[in-house]
């Protein structure tokens, strides 16, 4: 019968087309997970090499390779204490600043500008994330640096400098140079980062929430808190750390203005050295001593061990606050 | 007519082919301080005979290892390699130009040259013991110049290289506490004072800070119009860095007697001679992989030194005395078997 052949060659063709689609499914299931499997086997090999390169320094100088602060490259002795504490100093100094103010952006563009504003305003914010970090460091060299250290650093050292406690984080002398410099400048570079990402995600917020919130009598400052930033936790902490990692990672801009002095002090108006400055002033003349140059790759090792080190402590934090939410 | 595929990949493969046995280039890699003369000989070379020279400033460091891979024709370093270690290599080395380390210092209401400076005291400052600009051991020498009372800002160079190697060396000759406490090498670990980036570098913080005093190659002091110090030479005697004082220290040294040109000819003996003189020197494989280019190499250097000087001194830097570019051609017959 004609209509029973249809009927079984029709099966015949669904169950063929049913297996051709499987197999696609599988093969692009297959493709995006090879993607998203060989960035993690980069980054596994990025990490191993790293370590394979340092290797001599690490069993050269052991765990004081992390606690000397002697960079001596003539009598072959590295210490990487300095450029560790520069680079976590201006990276905490960096977000100090930026993240109040990135906020403070991102709730203005979101809840209280008029519309008329808000298109341009980010537009703008996002043309300055894209601004190279080189011209940043230039554009503190040139200009930052003379301002702070003729009208800003020296009344710091003068007041600030002489109080009791923390005195000695600000007293110096007035060169506009150091590691108060470059924190602010990181803190410019991180701000359109943070906002951009902040914006979006207060965004994303949906407005029967507020709604809701501004129906029962909340004031703009009570939705914020209450409402917009626990429903965007975790994004807003990840935009925070995507500022972090730039800020932690950032080279030329703090090499122009952070002075690349080995020599350690506390005091935010002295110059210091970060770990990527160090390594992007002395590669290129490092090849001269195997050590040296090993050296330098466990600098790049422990920078990664430091970005680490920050970031699992603050999914862990992040995994607390959800439990405590209950989400 | 159509043409296939497979046609033009032959035909693009012939003129490629033609074209790299047409074209010699030659590469080399090394020192930036000699960077600036580099690229204007080899423009110059490339005008006058179509040969390519192509010269990547990537450190002494690296033009050493470089060569050493037989990578490059020809490596460029500021500090010379011992004998031993060409041997060992089996390279050649020897001097190509000469140019000098000059202290340049940022002083309301000091001029060029008013400051004078012996090697000693110099030391000492940049070791942190003298901070203050009208300290006693600095007014014992500049007698008659009003010095202000301002702190003394070292500027040293964050990276490594062949100016620090030359400025180190010199200071190690002239003050055993140097030499004891900090030695010398392409980076050293520095006392005292903040580090920037390249000559660029020095020149951008010294022009920035009141008091500061830092080292540059001439060019860049001359260029961005820097004051420069006076220095106390090997004789006693006060001199200013210039292309004199400059040809004066390198006629002084002693070439004849060096091994494999290795001699670093800072402290300079000569009552005209500029203390802190550097040389630049290059390393070739006695036995090259490519034959043909390491002689292309040789008539470069042979061109640089009949025709170079001009262009050299233009920008700062001292050609070779003719007695020393016998000696070098000596050294070449002798040593290069190609």
């Amino acid at each position: 019968m004609p209509f029973a052949t249809t009927l079984a060659v029709n099966d015949q063709r669904l169950a063929a087309i049913a297996q051709q689609d499987a197999r696609k499914d599988r093969a692009f299931a297959w493709l995006t997970g090879l993607a998203a499997w060989s960035v993690f086997f980069t980054l596994l090999a990025t990490i191993g090499t790293m370590f394979w390169g340092g290797r001599e320094a690490f069993s050269t100088f052991g765990f004081g390779f992390i606690t000397s602060s002697t960079w001596d490259p003539v009598n072959l002795q590295f210490g990487a204490f300095v450029p560790i504490y520069g680079t976590l100093v201006t990276s905490v100094i960096a977000l100090v600043i930026a993240v109040p103010i990135s906020f403070g952006i991102a709730v203005f563009l979101t809840e209280l500008a008029p519309s008329w504003m808000r298109r341009p305003v980010g537009t703008a914010i996002e043309l300055l994330a894209g601004i190279p970090s080189i011209v940043y460091g230039m554009w503190g060299l040139f200009v930052l640096v003379p301002f702070l250290g003729e009208h800003v650093f020296p009344w710091v050292d003068a007041n600030l400098g002489q109080l009791w406690l923390i005195g000695p984080v600000f007293r110096g002398p007035p060169l506009g140079v150091g590691m108060g410099t470059a924190g602010l400048v990181l803190a410019i570079m991180v701000i359109p980062f943070i906002a951009s990402v902040l914006r979006e995600v207060f965004l994303s917020v949906p407005s029967q929430l507020k709604e809701s919130a501004y129906a029962l009598g909340s004031t703009t400052t009570e939705v914020v808190w209450h409402i917009v930033l626990p429903y965007t936790r975790s994004a807003s902490i990840g935009a925070i750390f995507l500022g972090l990692g730039r800020a932690l990672g950032e080279t030329m801009a703090v090499t122009f203005v952070l002075g690349n002095s080995f020599n350690f002090s506390p005091s935010l108006l002295d110059p210091g050295t970060s770990i990527t400055a160090t390594i992007a002033n002395e590669f290129a003349e490092a090849s001269i001593s195997p050590l040296y140059e090993s050296s330098l790759i466990a600098l790049a090792f422990v920078l990664f061990m430091v970005v680490l080190a920050v970031l699992i402590p603050a999914k862990l934090m992040l995994r607390q606050l959800a439990k405590r939410a209950g989400t | 007519m159509k043409i296939t595929l497979k046609q033009s990949v032959l035909a693009v493969c012939a003129s490629l082919s033609m074209s790299l046995s047409f074209a010699a280039e030659i590469t080399g890699a090394g020192a930036t301080f000699v960077f600036p003369a580099m690229s204007r000989w080899s423009s110059d070379y490339n005008a006058a005979t179509q040969v390519k020279v192509n010269y990547q400033s990537i450190g002494s460091g690296g033009g050493i290892a470089q060569v050493k891979a037989k990578t490059v024709d020809f490596g460029s370093t500021d500090a010379p390699l011992k004998p031993e270690e060409l041997a060992a290599a089996g390279l050649v080395q020897f001097p190509s130009v000469i140019g000098g380390v000059v202290p340049v210092v940022n002083l309301k209401g000091i001029n060029a040259g008013q400051v004078k400076l012996s090697g000693k005291v110099l030391g000492d400052i940049f070791l942190g013991k003298i901070t203050q600009w009208n300290a006693p051991e600095i007014a014992a020498l500049n007698a008659g110049l009003a010095l202000p009372n301002v702190r003394i800002t070292v500027v040293h160079r964050s990276d490594g290289s062949g100016t620090t190697f030359n400025f180190v060396n010199y200071l190690s000759k002239v003050n055993a506490e140097w030499k004891a406490k900090v030695g010398e090498g392409v980076a050293v670990r520095w006392p005292t004072g903040l580090g920037g980036k390249g000559n660029e570098g020095v020149a951008a913080y010294t022009k920035r800070i009141n008091g500061a005093l830092g080292y540059v190659e001439l060019s860049y002091a001359t260029l961005n119009k820097m004051s420069h110090i006076s220095m106390q030479n090997a004789a006693g005697k006060f001199v200013q860095p210039t292309l004199d004082s400059f040809r004066a220290a390198a006629a002084s040294a002693d070439w004849k007697n060096s091994k494999d040109f290795y001699l670093v000819i800072t402290d300079a003996p000569g009552a005209a001679s500029w203390p802190i003189t550097a040389t630049n020197f290059m390393l070739m494989q006695k036995l090259p992989t490519s034959p043909e280019r390491a002689k292309a190499a040789l008539e470069f250097f042979k061109w640089v030194y009949a025709n170079g000087s001009k262009s050299a001194e233009a920008l700062g830097y001292v050609a070779l005395p003719n007695e020393l570019v016998a000696q070098i051609n000596a050294y070449w017959i002798a040593n290069l078997k190609y």
